[in-house]
């Protein structure tokens, strides 16, 4: 640093004040921009989808079990609020195991070369695009699943169990259960890093404590680490799920985009476990660029509107678990 | 049994104690690197042994060999022999995990579970061996933090956290959890270090009744600990054992004329 | 009392059960690379660099229209976001004290986990509505607004790991605090941002869905910003989806350009940042 240092001259007094004003103002001004992004996403989508909130009613759009853009023009995103939550729900506890797993064996237990090659897997799998993961699933993962799991499956049951084919729906191999396990492992790579992270944060003088106590390996990792990074963990868990709510076109790609639900105890709660569901953003994105009339394009927008606030409150939940499980430091 | 070469005057008492922990020609190797070479030391049972010298002359080191710390690093390499009742620890076939159980250790920094109670750190260990009667839990705490003169001031609140307790309360809850599983010796490594002057005379002060229970090694840079509370000291510079003798002769009579230097506060 | 034999097989056990749990982790993606290797390099000729789509149903044709359109988008795109992106990394890094500092964090992590397909109606709603049509600059605003919260996080991040000695050093010698900032913080981080812009591009050029409505898609070369531009992702979906086998072939390569591009990029973002951390 001494070059540059002796290059600089000692600017007179206004100078420093006036330039360090100026700066000040200007990288405000710019940063601005970012905080100005994130309130405008909510406040713009609102207003694109204030239309069809206006029309249905705030409720009323959000339980509205009818999406008909052709004859009665009537718009509800319930089918799709469901759909979103069901997948990622589903793909979250799929993909708690391998990830959890893989975070642990790669911060305390694989061989150094070994940490090297799953950290950059890791960081590669998190890096694929969604299309491609997409492109897969339609032409390897849905044509596998349906040989190997659904078709034997629904035979299976078509002669045993007659009566719960409805549940199972289409074996086409493009449906609900595809989708899921599209979006399992396109969120383990998430909650691996995360988790990682947290548990390789864990401090050295925890490990020993547990250690110096005659614990064993996994003892060490049960007694000291996972508790100490269970907020780290927590939080890479409620990303993924943020993660797997907002992902469109690999879902959109696999999973049949259909909005007939099943029936439980009358209330349109289900879908087909192999059959053809929907999401919301599988849904904006296959329906944008044929909406014609203004209602259906502003009840797509208000679809983005309800994604944005399902969203934004997991990851406010996400930055709160995260200092509630914080370990605290000398004193709480 | 061998006695190993030490440099003590011939004929004190301390020669017919007995052994609990000895080490022979132990080192401790970081890559090439030796961090310790050939240490030989006896260690008499139900004594407070101290081991002292400037930083970075191997005396934690030294310790962490006494309960195989070191495995946990994997370019660290001990040769030599460490005995404990007559049995190389480092022997094919002995067990790290119940060595460490019968070698406790207590660390420089107050390390506590934070996110258990106080209740849960002591018997963390208890619980690993799979004991679970609420009986047996509850009297080793109690005697845990009786030895480790804390039981009076948490006895109202064992279930509250760990963290709510203060650096030097911490420190002495590390004891009575090392304590907990009736370890043979207990290790520590600078105890005091990180604490106020208050604490360190607590933890001090509990020392001479700790060894009634529990032989001690206290790894310490502070001379005056080590001539309050030791009954032998041995001087350590870079990785290599000075000297070695009881307390009041090596502080009052030092052999060595590095030792000496030490002592007298010429460098250190 | 629990033996520790009995202890010692439950760490094998759970040894054995998380060894299982990284397999199943790494299997989709060994098995998606697999794919994707064997598929694209098998489908991949010079014609997919070189020429345009060729009717539908017609064999051969190429992406030269999405591979020039992908790089316009995203060049813009970043171009648009680097200044805000730099300024809000500055200001969280560097400004520890500013009011504005909390909550631009805040927002920031919140803006970068919101759904990509949510900024692209973001765009359409502020550019594609007024502007009356689908065009290649609202789909570089809606690459630039996934990159931005990336950009600004890297570069916090990298800022903070100047040492604040070299501050203290600059600010001692009576610099102003920008002049610090700028001649020597920045200079010394140089590579970390680099390395951060690498990263934005690399998360939005595999972006399809924020695109889909904004730059549409475009079967003909276009460079002009104004009007519909084409992208390797959203050609790949449409190709995807179609019903010509010619068409998935070409999709399949698409997928392997852009792994590669991807790969390339984290390459460079290791070389540029190498012998760091």
């Amino acid at each position: 640093m001494q070059a540059p240092l002796a290059r600089l001259k000692r600017p007179s007094a206004l100078y420093r004040m006036l330039g360090d004003r100026v700066f000040v103002v200007v990288v405000t001004l710019l940063a601005l921009g970012i905080v100005a992004l994130s309130l405008g996403l909510g406040y713009y989508l609102y207003l694109g989808g204030a239309q069809a909130i206006e029309r249905f009613g705030f409720w009323g759009f959000l339980t509205g079990t009818t999406w008909d853009p052709a004859l009665k023009e009537e718009f509800g995103a319930w089918p799709y609020l469901v759909g979103t939550l069901l997948t990622s729900f589903c793909a979250l506890f799929l993909s708690l195991f391998p990830a959890i797993a893989a975070a642990i064996y790669a911060a305390e237990y694989a061989p150094k070369w070994l940490v090297g090659i799953i950290n950059y897997l890791v960081d590669l799998m998190a890096a694929v695009p969604s299309v491609v993961y997409g492109i897969w699933g339609i032409f390897v993962l849905a044509p596998f699943l349906r040989e190997n799991l659904f078709l034997p499956a629904y035979l299976w049951t078509a002669e045993h169990a007659p009566g719960i084919l409805p549940y199972l729906g289409n074996p086409s191999g493009y449906g609900f259960f595809t989708a899921v396990v599209i979006l399992a492992s396109m969120i383990i790579p998430y909650t691996t890093a995360l988790a990682r992270d947290a548990i390789s944060l864990v401090p050295q003088a925890q490990r020993e404590a547990a250690y110096a106590l005659g614990a064993t390996r996994w003892e060490v990792m049960r007694l000291a680490m996972l508790p100490y990074a269970r907020g780290g963990i927590l939080a890479g868990v409620i990303l993924a799920l943020g993660r797997a709510l907002g992902e469109t076109m690999a879902v959109a790609m696999v999973i049949g985009n259909t909005n007939i639900m099943l029936k439980l105890l009358g209330i349109p709660l289900l879908y087909p476990l192999f059959g053809p569901a929907t999401t919301m953003p599988s849904v904006i994105a296959l329906e944008f660029k044929e909406a014609v009339t203004d209602i259906h394009l502003s009840s797509l927008i208000a679809l983005g509107f309800y994604l944005f606030l399902v969203a934004f409150v997991v990851n406010l939940l996400a930055s709160y678990l995260i200092n509630v499980f914080k370990v605290g430091g000398q004193r709480a | 049994m061998i006695r190993p070469e030490v440099k003590t005057t011939s004929g004190n008492v301390h020669e017919e104690l007995p052994l609990r922990m000895e080490t022979r020609g132990l080192s401790v190797f970081y890559g090439k690197k030796a961090g310790v070479r050939e240490v030989s030391l006896p260690i008499y049972n139900n004594r407070v042994t101290a081991l002292i010298g400037p930083s970075g002359c191997g005396k934690t080191t030294f310790l962490r060999a006494l309960n195989r710390m070191h495995d946990l690093t994997p370019i660290a390499r001990v040769t030599g022999e460490a005995l404990l009742d007559g049995q190389n620890i480092y022997e094919r076939g002995v067990d790290p995990v119940e060595i460490r159980r019968r070698v406790g250790m207590v660390f420089q920094k107050p390390n506590p579970f934070p996110t258990l109670s106080v209740y849960d750190n002591v018997v963390s260990g208890l619980k690993l061996v799979g004991i679970r009667h609420k009986g047996l839990l509850d009297e080793a705490v109690e005697r845990s933090l009786t030895q480790a003169a804390l039981w009076d001031e948490v006895k109202d609140r064992l279930r509250a956290p760990s963290m709510s307790l203060s650096g030097g309360q911490q420190q002495r809850l590390c004891i009575a959890r090392a304590l907990a599983v009736q370890p043979e010796v207990l290790l520590m490594d600078e105890p005091t270090s990180a604490l106020d002057p208050i604490s360190t005379q607590s933890i001090e002060d509990l020392m001479s009744e700790l060894k009634k229970h529990v032989t001690i090694v206290i790894v310490t840079h502070n001379m005056q600990q080590a001539a309050r509370v030791s009954d032998f000291t041995g001087y350590f510079l870079t990785g290599e054992l000075v000297e070695f003798g009881p307390t009041n002769q090596i502080f009052t009579n030092p052999k060595d004329p590095r030792t000496e230097a030490y002592i007298t506060g010429r460098f250190g | 009392m629990r033996s520790l034999q009995a202890r010692y097989n439950r760490d094998r056990v759970m040894v054995a059960l998380l060894l299982l749990g990284t397999a199943l982790a790494a299997l989709p993606l060994l098995l998606l690379l697999g794919y994707a290797l064997i598929e694209g390099f098998t489908s991949l000729n010079w014609d997919f660099f070189t020429k345009t789509q060729k009717p539908p149903g017609e064999l051969g044709g190429g992406m030269a229209q999405a591979i020039v359109g992908t790089i316009i988008l995203n060049g813009v795109g970043l171009l648009l976001a680097i200044p805000f992106g730099l300024a809000a990394g500055i200001l969280l890094s560097e400004y520890p004290e500013h009011p504005l500092n909390p909550p631009l964090r805040v927002l920031s992590d919140t803006l970068n986990g919101m759904p990509a397909i949510l900024k692209g109606l973001l765009a359409y709603v502020l550019i594609v509505k007024p502007m009356g049509g689908f065009s290649g600059l609202s789909g570089a605003v809606a690459l630039a607004f996934i990159m931005l919260p990336i950009l600004a996080k890297s570069t916090e991040s990298v800022l903070r790991l100047v040492p604040w000695t070299i501050r203290e050093a600059g600010l001692g010698l009576g610099l102003p605090r920008w002049r610090v900032i700028l001649s020597l913080v920045f200079p010394a981080a140089r590579a970390g941002v680099v390395t951060g812009m690498l990263l934005a591009l690399s998360r939005a050029a595999g972006e399809a869905a924020p695109l889909l409505f904004t730059a549409f898609g475009n079967v003909y070369m276009q460079l002009n910003l104004l009007q519909p531009m084409d992208s390797l992702p959203v050609r790949l979906y449409t190709y995807a989806v179609s019903p010509y086998d010619d068409w998935h072939r070409q999709a399949w390569a698409a997928g392997l350009v852009l792994l590669a591009l991807i790969v390339l990029t984290s390459l460079l973002a290791r070389w540029a940042t190498r012998g760091r951390q």
